[in-house]
């Protein structure tokens, strides 16, 4: 039986407890937050698996990457606690169940991986993924199980994610280009945390990106746009891959806005805040999130994922950004057309 | 029968009759599983006067009429069950008038609700009417006439309730207009406040007269459309979830639905909610008060909010819905029919049961399709079971499963829609005597000859 | 096609073949001229299973029911099943029942024979075939495109004007490209339509080997239909070239100057014929040279692209004219279309559609109002060299 690999002594250490402390969605101050991490550590009732609203920040949060928010999941599910309703949980843990209906491309050592989202094999295309591409998997096969921590099922996530390990394995696959950093994710951050074995190396898809780009750097003609980035959970499972965006931003001649609700104080896209706490909160995060894209001045709202992009992109839009996907902004620069529209 | 063939040549010109076995082969079934029966005759008219002449020709010759639209009712009231002549509606499809004051429209007896909905929309786009699921091949006279239901019915009822007049050539052969339109030029009323004629006309599957023309209310239409579908795993709770979302007033319509394929619908009951508005502040409005009428579920868990990704929407919102064919090739066999009894919605429960009971019993794929009549007065619950074409072996099973559904509805108390010779049956057999007696006369009183779609509601 | 009569059975019958994308009108040109449902593909469908099973016996009555298909691809666009794309298929596969077992009207027989006697289905004589050419270059190998003519543009009277405007641009533009003139057979697009699979292999291979022999590495068609076909289905008989409708190559020397329009004012409405728009999705070319030429005002008519409606030419009946008589044929429903935008010009891209568009305007009386001219006359009548 897979265990959380949590230390207790790297909290009892914690003078800051900012996993809770910096938290959004939840008011304590430092002693309140010590004294309720306690509580979850030991599997005591506390308001905080309650309101917690499933954004992964305190992962990031966490200097010691002792993986609270890990814990609160594992803690939810021992309680039989259900974040989303009932219903809607299973709907989810049904849509992802592996029934033999994955596609590949020519698979071979390095290989694309679409997880299970369509819309990723959508965006990659063009000069960018040429060589790349054909070597790509699809389908649930290959799913990489991330979005069951929003649902307090890490038992969903010990049961299927070494088979997926394996299920890449078999493909003969050695490095496995990861479209969403929810893969990136989980394989980086979610399996070692459970001491899953993953036989393959990773690539981030903003490394790639940004590698390509250099490789094409004479097809690129500086965008010369200001531009807001939606940072999406699952970033904060790696933030390590951050700097890649800035560092492709600078490639493609992109200014990146200071606005308030960037970085470690990103909000979520909010469509999981409505499942988990209703459409109050997510309306008012989704407000005060593109509110301020749009004090911020910034023309493009640049998304990392296409679950943020179909939460946010019409919203947007009729609020004057334009929405796109970084790989599209890439596309862009080298006069590509985007695979991702409005309407 | 060549003297006949001729006198209705007469009528409708050469190129719109036939008695050619392969018409006769095409016209004697339906997409369904009711077993064929072929006519002698297909003929399409072109106008009101040419049915009149078809009609009286088969009353003075004892010969069957069976008036056809798009035959998609799937329990073969359109087979001519006694030969004859299958009268093919769908020549006579013109879009006579729109008082966009008033809010009706005039149709003829063929025009198909595919293209009332397009000509709406290019020429009164504030106008709409309840277009039901149903291709757009089916006709818009066809289904008032068998009581359908559309995308307004959960706001005004079956779509037989917006009928604002009618005009039908008798059995006889007798033109008469039935409403308003009986004393004026206007259709804005079917009958009130005279005596309501119109209910000699509709439910009567075509036994009591042809209709040439019909009078439609027409509605609102508002620019933007939206979808929320809510979903819970207890199917006892749907009765309440309807009753509190009929409460709000703030929704264009409710279906319901419950399949095990694909898998991320199993184990669970969805609403689909769509609402309509000229804003987004009216749509975020009525999503504001359909969220918090249904609050008490999100917060017991035990219902919640589909996220319904923006490039799904538009398989929720399309009229009519293509997806609803598509469940016919699912066993890759073209086919799949469905009863859909009405019966109140406290029956969802036991309905959804038995709808998965008879499916583990008869091995066969199914959906539960359901919408909502009125506010929650009552609900369509369609028991829908595919079947493949080539496999004699389901289709059979499919027909018991649906026998078993046609008892269980009028055990709970319900009454069937679109109802097959057998249902009609049941249903007689189960009606008060003087009623039964009552629709006896009325049928000998409009049809003596017995000639006007035989052996549908035949009373005694 | 082959696995036709194993699938035929999944038809629905629900009728969404029968409409535009937007249920406007009825856009299958068969049940809009005959409207019994039997004449629908649906109709076509249910009556070939009912044959194949032998609850119905072929009489002329099927057989012409299953030939007044124009294979025209509008129930592909509009059917929801997942067998859409294989409808066509079906019917070619169902033709092709009949005709192996020699029951088809005689009209489509005499097609195959005139094919197969004479190389075009007119019955005229081969050697009259480059006769329109007027001293037209016949294709040497180092030529870069072979101007392949087709049938109708060699015999036609009509088309063959197509063919000589054509033949004019692509001299005024320099292209390097030549015409095989009497040496020229029939591509066999609508032979495969119409089930004759064994003339077809024939003309294919046949097709194949001499284009091969003269070292063809470019074909520019004049009709969609010989494009769909050497583009589609030569690939699976040797054939190994490259294949271009005349729009697109005629838009590519526009964009390129090599072709340089001056002012032509009319108001011009296209017909998007079914093998270039349905079957092969080119829909901008054409419209892009008509708005590439100063003065010409493109108007569309309301069913357009995937919802265009078939001149009634397809499956032969550009010759067998199976679906005419009435008002209700379609290529006088087309020309009411045209006329009702306010165009003086119906443009087209396919001999074929020129055919039955020329006959449809005298038949609706419209000769004085509505001109049925080809892309390549248009743009020849604008060039600045004029």
């Amino acid at each position: 039986m897979l265990a959380l690999e949590f230390d207790e002594t790297k909290c009892a250490n914690c003078k800051a407890v900012s996993c809770l402390v910096k938290c959004q969605y939840i008011d304590l101050d430092k002693d309140k937050a010590k004294i309720e991490w306690q509580k979850v550590i030991k599997g005591e009732d506390s308001p905080v698996l309650d309101a917690c609203t499933t954004c992964y920040a305190c992962e990031e949060y966490c200097p010691f990457g002792n993986h609270p928010f890990y814990l609160i999941v594992e803690r939810q599910e021992e309680r039989g606690m259900f974040t989303a309703p009932r219903p809607i949980t299973k709907q989810w843990i049904n849509m992802c169940e592996p029934a033999g209906k994955f596609r590949l491309g020519k698979v071979k050592e390095q290989a694309l991986s679409f997880c299970f989202i369509p819309a990723l094999r959508s965006l990659a295309r063009g000069r960018l993924f040429e060589s790349a591409l054909p070597s790509w998997i699809l389908g649930a096969e290959f799913f990489c199980n991330v979005v069951y921590l929003h649902f307090a099922k890490t038992s969903v996530i010990k049961d299927r994610l070494p088979k997926i390990t394996e299920n890449i394995e078999k493909q003969g696959i050695k490095e496995l280009i990861c479209l969403h950093d929810e893969c990136y994710g989980s394989f980086n951050s979610l399996a070692p945390a459970y001491g899953i074995k993953v036989p393959f190396k990773t690539t981030h898809y903003f490394e790639y990106l940004y590698n390509k780009l250099k490789e094409h750097k004479d097809a690129i003609k500086p965008l010369n746009v200001e531009v807001a980035y939606q940072r999406n959970c699952s970033a904060r499972l790696v933030p390590e891959t951050d700097h890649f965006v800035d560092d492709i931003f600078g490639l493609i001649g992109v200014d990146r806005v200071e606005r308030e609700y960037d970085g470690e104080n990103a909000l979520c896209c909010g469509e999981i805040i409505r499942m988990v706490k209703g459409y109050k909160l997510a309306d008012d995060v989704q407000k005060r999130n593109i509110d301020d894209i749009v004090n911020a001045g910034a023309e493009y709202c640049v998304f990392n994922c296409p679950f943020c992009y179909m939460a946010l992109a019409e919203k947007m839009a009729k609020r004057g950004i334009k929405p796109i996907h970084i790989i599209d902004l890439c596309k862009l620069a080298i006069g590509e057309k985007p695979a991702l529209e409005v309407g | 029968m060549s003297d006949m063939y001729e006198a209705l040549v007469k009528i409708v010109g050469k190129n719109y009759v036939s008695n050619q076995k392969e018409e006769r082969y095409f016209y004697g079934r339906d997409p369904g599983l009711m077993s064929p029966h072929e006519p002698d005759y297909v003929v399409m008219p072109r106008t009101t006067e040419e049915v009149q002449k078809i009609v009286k020709l088969a009353n003075k010759e004892k010969i069957p009429v069976v008036p056809k639209g798009g035959g998609l009712a799937l329990t073969g009231l359109v087979i001519p069950l006694k030969g004859g002549i299958v009268m093919d509606m769908k020549r006579i499809d013109k879009i006579l008038e729109v008082n966009e004051r008033a809010r009706y429209v005039i149709v003829e007896g063929g025009t198909t609700e595919g293209g009332l909905k397009s000509y709406l929309e290019k020429h009164h786009p504030s106008l709409r009417h309840s277009i039901p699921d149903a291709p757009p091949i089916a006709t818009v006279v066809a289904n008032a006439v068998i009581h359908g239901q559309g995308r307004l019915t959960q706001q005004y009822g079956f779509n037989s309730d917006m009928v604002t007049g009618l005009e039908v050539v008798l059995p006889t052969g007798e033109i008469c207009r039935i409403g308003s339109c009986s004393i004026s030029k206007y259709w804005f009323s079917r009958g009130a406040p005279m005596p309501d004629l119109s209910g000699l006309f509709l439910g009567w599957l075509g036994t009591t007269g042809v209709i040439t023309k019909m009078g439609l209310k027409l509605y609102p239409r508002k620019k933007i459309r939206d979808v929320e579908v809510f979903v819970t795993d207890k199917e006892d709770l749907v009765p309440d979830i309807l009753f509190k979302l009929t409460h709000t007033e703030m929704v264009e319509d409710i279906n319901i639905w419950c399949q095990p394929h694909p898998p991320m619908f199993r184990e669970n009951h969805h609403v689909t909610i769509l609402i309509t508005g000229d804003s987004e502040e009216e749509l975020q409005f009525k999503k504001k008060m359909i969220w918090d009428a249904l609050q008490e579920y999100i917060d017991s868990k035990d219902g919640g909010f589909m996220w319904v990704m923006p490039d799904a929407k538009p398989t929720f919102l399309e009229m009519p819905l293509e997806s609803l064919s598509k469940f016919a090739d699912v066993r890759k066999g073209g086919g799949f029919e469905y009863s859909g009894p009405i019966v109140l919605a406290e029956d969802y429960p036991e309905c959804s049961r038995k709808l998965a009971e008879l499916a583990v019993k008869y091995k066969l794929t199914y959906s539960g399709m359901v919408r909502v009549i009125g506010r929650s007065h009552c609900i369509m619950f369609g028991f829908a079971y595919t079947f493949n074409r080539a496999d004699l072996d389901e289709m059979d099973r499919v027909r018991k499963a649906l026998h078993e559904v046609a008892e269980f509805a009028l055990e709970q108390g319900g009454t069937h829609w679109k109802p097959t010779v057998d249902e009609q049956k049941m249903m007689m057999e189960r009606m008060d005597p003087d009623t039964l007696k009552l629709m006896g006369k009325i049928k000998g009183l409009l049809d003596p000859n017995g000639i006007m779609n035989p052996r549908n509601w035949e009373v005694g | 096609m082959e696995k036709y009569a194993e699938q035929i059975h999944r038809c629905f019958r629900c009728g969404w073949c029968k409409f535009t994308s937007d249920y406007l009108d009825l856009n299958c040109p068969s049940y809009k001229r005959f409207r019994f449902d039997t004449f629908s593909t649906s109709g076509r469908l249910w009556l070939t299973y009912a044959w194949l099973r032998g609850e119905l016996e072929w009489s002329e009555h099927l057989a012409e029911i299953l030939y007044s298909c124009t294979t025209c691809k509008n129930c592909v666009e509009q059917c929801p099943m997942g067998f859409a794309d294989d409808i066509v298929d079906w019917i070619v596969g169902a033709r092709s029942d009949m005709v192996e077992k020699g029951k088809i009207p005689p009209r489509v027989a005499h097609f195959f024979e005139a094919i197969h006697g004479y190389g075009n289905p007119l019955k005229l004589l081969r050697s009259d075939r480059g006769a329109w050419a007027n001293g037209t270059k016949r294709y040497e190998p180092g030529d870069e495109y072979l101007f392949y003519v087709g049938c109708l543009g060699s015999y036609d009277e009509n088309a063959q004007k197509m063919a000589m405007s054509l033949a004019e641009l692509l001299n005024e533009a320099g292209v390097s490209f030549g015409i095989l003139g009497s040496e020229e057979n029939c591509c066999g697009n609508e032979v495969y339509m119409l089930g004759e699979i064994g003339l077809f292999q024939v003309l294919a291979e046949t097709n194949s080997q001499k284009f091969k022999e003269l070292s063809v590495k470019k074909i520019v068609t004049l009709s969609p239909h010989a494009y769909n076909t050497m583009k589609n289905t030569y690939p699976g008989f040797g054939a190994n070239f490259e294949v271009y409708h005349y729009t697109q190559l005629l838009y590519d020397l526009i964009k390129k100057k090599k072709v340089k329009l001056s002012q032509n004012k009319a108001k011009v409405t296209y017909q998007d014929p079914c093998f270039l728009g349905r079957y092969n999705k080119i829909y901008d070319e054409p419209r892009r040279i008509l708005q590439s030429i100063p003065g010409i005002e493109l108007v569309e008519m309301e069913r357009n692209r995937e919802d265009s409606f078939c001149c009634g030419g397809g499956s032969g009946n550009f010759i067998m004219d199976l679906l005419a008589g009435g008002e209700d044929s379609p290529s006088r429903v087309r020309v009411r279309d045209a006329y009702e935008t306010g165009a003086d010009t119906l443009a087209v891209a396919c001999p074929s559609c020129m055919t039955m568009f020329v006959d449809a305007i005298k038949a609706e009386n419209l000769d004085a109002k509505l001109t049925v001219r080809d892309i390549s006359q248009i743009v020849k009548e604008s060039l600045a060299s004029r």
